[in-house]
């Protein structure tokens, strides 16, 4: 039983540190520096990761604001908002979203 | 006199510069938060009942206000006539011992020799249980969480 | 196998403190892989987890009676079923749950976030392999669930029967979802601030979580009220119970968390509040599980030994201590971009809302913790009861009914006057039809109720009509039949409606609460056979006793050795409306000293609650039969001098037979409650509302809808 019970744990062991390490043997696998890679992977550090975060972010901001102008169409439909009302505030809401897609045009361009 | 006064304050009010408003607004709002939260933690304090020991209970025990008697119920004191129910409760570690009469809904892990807590008043020289107060707590092993006991109706 | 167990937790442990090292080095050297072997850590934890959870429970399936947790809260008579669920009625097993369900959520939460928010996870994987270690360290040092004794007991003690009843064996896992759920936004709320990155994204990947949290706690709630109810012997669902509050003051702050975050996501205002809010409902969380542990609360419950009470605590402080450091050194990151637009508008109605849920959260803390208050302010230990409560929770309950009703009626941003002055005549004409309804009927004596139905119905009115009025809308823009038009309207809109759909439910379960509070018809009463009494309109007559003896045929299949109960006809206006048979079950105990037959059915004795449920109302009831008179007393007590074990249980059906010749009185609860069956119902509409609001589109229609949402976002530039 006792047996049993080591070669259990150890398998354990074994199973745990493969999965941890994976990452950090294929970082070293990696070194010296491969020509670029066509995949895209999990570990692979982009040229430029601060970028990659900005896009990210523009990316879920340009979202939350397609929602919002959908959502005034919405209010203004159900007749929660007056067409003038509804004019204005789509305006607004078009012009914000016209600068973050702005903001990405100029992200791509900078990565391109 | 008394209007153009009022007037002249909102004015004031309004024509204060947006920053200005709104730390009025938030110092107004704080306020009030301050204020009933003040009425709250007074009245918890007045509309509590102490927790006491049966020996607590007989040294400071005053007619008319309600008391948690928190003790072990003694072996045999334990008799039930018709909705009715006396038993006595001690002090955990042993000693005084009081009787009381309890009507109302007896949980079902209450038994002698149990925990128990349950709202009494002292009416004359006799201690009588709330209606539906008695709450046993479970015996000292874990036991997953919800209120099992609680049978405050 | 205990060993093996054993071995799994301290691997667990080791595992714990390598992810956090190994992310927090990542994150701040920039090395991925290492950030990436920390998010592993996660999974490899769950992974170790899970074996030892199996470990444990087939310990318990297959009656190993060296474990002592299985000696100790199971037995060869406990049913199979609840022998699996008898894993989380000790101490330690339930500690193994939380650490299993905190292990597969955070690897859920982290998978899902695999491919962005890089630092603000490293950061929430440190975090939640904190809150892992923390309790894999409890089991560790404190309260093994693998502790074993020798010699092996040839038996068990058995499942508390309290604890027999299905409710029971699901309660704690949802409920345990709901608290470690809760603690994934705190990792990644806390994540965030570290990283210095509260954004668009972050918002995305945390209501997610909350949501989750949110839906989880509220199910883990309602089972219990839902348990509290139809399996204990008082008949009531919610009784103020320290326990009770604990799990509902998270879920009230992520009920805030979830619509103040729709400000922030629009006018990038409140992210001091939000944060806030998210770090407060993980703290309340740990100690919400902190309080049913401890027998810090000793007037309630007092579970576990002190020994775990000082971690804990150790634990809460360093999470409110770290929580107000990250939000004040982070305070110029969380400065608003915007104001208010306009006072009418729905971020309003969401703040006003914010501001009673957590006004509630604050009355119900307050008087939670009122003994610890109380005796550090004044020495005494005081408590205040669920009067006290009611005074201040429903009031504001009643308010926030209100803000329902009204936030689907207005529009973001800034709604137009006269359209909202429109808009509302609905709602408040179904308000005063209900209350001129009510009036008519004659139910106008309980004012706060009768208020509550007429809000109920103001909500009602208002979520109608923005049903009917979409439906409309999308039947002019696409032309489709109506049924196809709502569903499709639903689907494309499924944050709102799922949203409304949610304020439908809750609406309904206050009307069931405030029903069956405030027009509940009790009866406590001693009653013979054949006698007959009278609850509200309905008629109740004890018709005779029943009488049951070993597991076999105990019709509630929980093991007891006896049951007694009475067959009660319950008739309204002379209709027959229902037979039910409430009992009491006596259960086995492991005390020799009373003796071969008094152990038999000297266990802890449970009532079984029989009740007779329809949508308007609940006729329940419940029986304390009488086992102590003379004559009863005295065939157990010379079964126990002239029986063998082996043959006592002669002694159990003789008195069985005994009881039922001669059947004395018994004590009866009898309770007639109307509209209960609206609060589990409500609570079934809240959770599907959350559902279809939590439900992310196809990916292939988010595409579409990108698309078109960028060509008139274009279009419109061009316009303008």
């Amino acid at each position: 039983m006792g047996l049993l019970i080591a070669i259990l744990t150890l398998l354990l062991l074994g199973l745990v540190v493969a999965l941890v390490s994976a990452p950090l043997r294929r970082a070293r696998q990696l070194d010296p520096p491969v020509p670029q890679d066509a995949e895209r992977s999990d570990l692979e550090d982009p040229p430029s990761a601060p970028d990659s975060r900005l896009h990210d972010e523009l990316d879920a901001a340009r979202e939350a604001k397609y929602r919002e102008i959908r959502d005034a169409e919405l209010d203004f439909r159900t007749g929660k908002l007056s067409g003038e009302d509804y004019r204005a505030i789509d305006a607004d809401l078009r012009a914000e979203a016209i600068e973050i897609l702005n903001r990405l045009e100029r992200l791509k361009t900078r990565d391109a | 006199m008394g209007r153009r006064e009022g007037q002249g304050g909102l004015r004031y009010f309004d024509a204060m510069n947006p920053a200005r408003k709104r730390t009025v607004r938030l110092v107004v709002a704080l306020s009030a938060a301050v204020v009933l939260a003040s009425a709250l933690i007074y009245t918890s304090f007045s509309a509590a009942s102490p927790a006491l020991t049966p020996t607590q209970l007989l040294r400071e025990a005053q007619p008319g206000r309600s008391y948690q008697l928190t003790g072990t119920v003694v072996n045999g004191s334990v008799h039930r006539e018709g909705a009715v129910m006396d038993f006595s409760v001690a002090d955990r570690v042993g000693g005084t011992a009081i009787p009381l009469a309890y009507t109302g809904v007896v949980p079902d892990p209450f038994r002698e020799g149990r925990e128990v807590i349950v709202t009494v008043e002292k009416q004359g020289s006799r201690f009588i249980g709330e209606r539906n107060s008695l709450i046993t707590k479970c015996p000292s092993k874990y036991k997953t969480a919800p209120p099992s006991e609680n049978q405050n109706a | 196998m205990a060993t093996f167990g054993f071995a799994c937790l301290v691997l667990a442990l080791i595992v714990c403190a390598y992810g956090i090292g190994a992310s927090l080095y990542g994150v701040r050297t920039g090395r991925v892989e290492f950030s990436e072997s920390g998010r592993r850590s996660v999974y490899a934890l769950a992974g170790i987890l899970t074996t030892a959870f199996v470990v444990l429970e087939l310990a318990f399936l297959g009656n190993n009676f060296a474990f002592n947790a299985v000696a100790d809260t199971s037995s060869r008579t406990t049913p199979a079923l609840y022998r699996a669920a008898a894993v989380w009625s000790s101490q330690e097993g339930s500690l193994l749950l939380w650490a299993w369900l905190m292990s597969m959520w955070s690897s859920l939460a982290l998978f899902l976030t695999r491919k962005r928010l890089r630092d603000v996870a490293a950061y929430a994987t440190a975090i939640m392999l904190g809150f892992g270690g923390f309790f894999v360290a409890l089991m560790v040092f404190y309260a093994n669930p693998f502790a074993t004794t020798h010699p092996v007991p040839p038996e068990g003690v058995g499942l508390d029967p309290l604890l027999r009843f299905p409710t029971m064996m699901i309660h704690p896992p949802m409920l345990y979802s709901g608290y470690t759920l809760c603690t994934i936004p705190f990792a990644f709320g806390a994540g965030a601030l570290l990283a210095r990155r509260v954004d668009a994204e972050w918002i995305k990947a945390i209501r997610r979580f909350a949501f989750a949290a949110w839906l989880f706690l509220g199910v883990g709630i309602l089972l219990g009220a839902l348990w509290s109810y139809s399996e204990l012997g008082w008949g009531g669902y919610w009784g103020w119970d320290a326990v009770e509050n604990a799990s509902l003051m998270p879920w009230l702050t992520g009920t805030a968390f979830l619509h103040s975050l729709m400000i922030q996501e629009k006018r990038g205002m409140l992210k001091i509040w939000n944060v806030s809010l998210v770090l407060a409902t993980g703290t309340l969380a740990i100690m919400g599980t902190f309080l049913v542990r401890s027998g810090i609360l000793d007037s309630i419950h007092a579970f576990g030994g002190h020994t775990l009470g000082v971690p804990f605590v150790c634990l809460i402080a360093v999470m409110i201590v770290g929580s107000i450091y990250l939000v004040v050194s982070r305070r110029d990151m969380l400065r608003s971009e915007h104001r208010l637009d306009s006072w009418l508008s729905r971020e309003s109605a969401f703040l006003a809302n914010n501001v009673v849920l957590v006004a509630l959260c604050f009355v119900i803390f307050w008087g939670t913790y009122f003994p610890l208050i109380s005796e550090a302010v004044t020495g005494q230990e005081a408590s205040v009861g669920p009067p006290w409560f009611d005074r201040y929770t429903v009031p504001l309950g009643l308010i926030l009914v209100l803000l329902s009703g009204v936030g689907p009626v207005i529009a973001w941003r800034r709604a137009t006057l006269a359209n909202a002055r429109r808009n509302f005549l609905v709602p408040i004409g179904c308000a005063l039809v209900t209350l001129l309804a009510l009036e008519l009927a004659g139910i106008n004596q309980k004012p706060l109720a009768l208020a509550l139905f007429c809000l109920a119905a103001f909500v009602f009115g208002s979520v109608g009509q923005e049903f009917f009025r979409g439906t409309r809308a999308r039947r002019a823009m696409a032309g489709e039949p109506v049924p196809r038009a709502l569903l499709a309207l639903v689907r494309r809109n499924r944050r709102r409606y799922g949203g409304y759909i949610v304020h439908i439910g809750i609406a309904v379960l206050f009307v069931g609460v405030a029903a069956s509070s405030s027009f509940q018809h009790a009866s406590q009463l001693s009653l013979s056979p054949g006698q007959t009494t009278r609850v509200g309109a309905y008629t109740v007559r004890y018709v005779r006793p029943t009488a049951t003896i070993t597991p076999k045929y105990d019709h509630a299949h929980t093991g007891s050795t006896l049951s007694l109960g009475a067959l009660l006809y319950i008739t309204k206006n002379g209709h027959h409306v229902a037979t039910l048979n409430p009992s009491e079950g006596y259960y086995a105990s492991e005390d020799a000293s009373q003796g071969t037959v008094g152990s038999l059915i000297g266990g802890q004795p449970v009532s079984h609650v029989a009740m007779n449920a329809s949508l308007t109302r609940n006729v329940w009831t419940a029986i304390d039969p009488d086992i102590e008179t003379t004559a009863l007393k005295r065939i157990i007590t010379v079964g126990n001098s002239t029986l063998p074990a082996e043959d006592a249980l002669v002694a159990v059906a003789y008195l069985a037979r005994a009881y039922l010749k001669n059947p004395p009185p018994a004590q009866f609860n009898l309770l007639v409650s109307p509209l209960v069956m609206w609060i589990w119902l409500g609570g079934l509409i809240s959770v599907g509302g959350g559902l279809i609001a939590l439900w992310p589109a196809p990916s292939a229609v988010r595409r579409r809808v990108t698309a078109r949402s960028r060509e008139r976002a274009v279009r419109g530039l061009a316009r303008v």
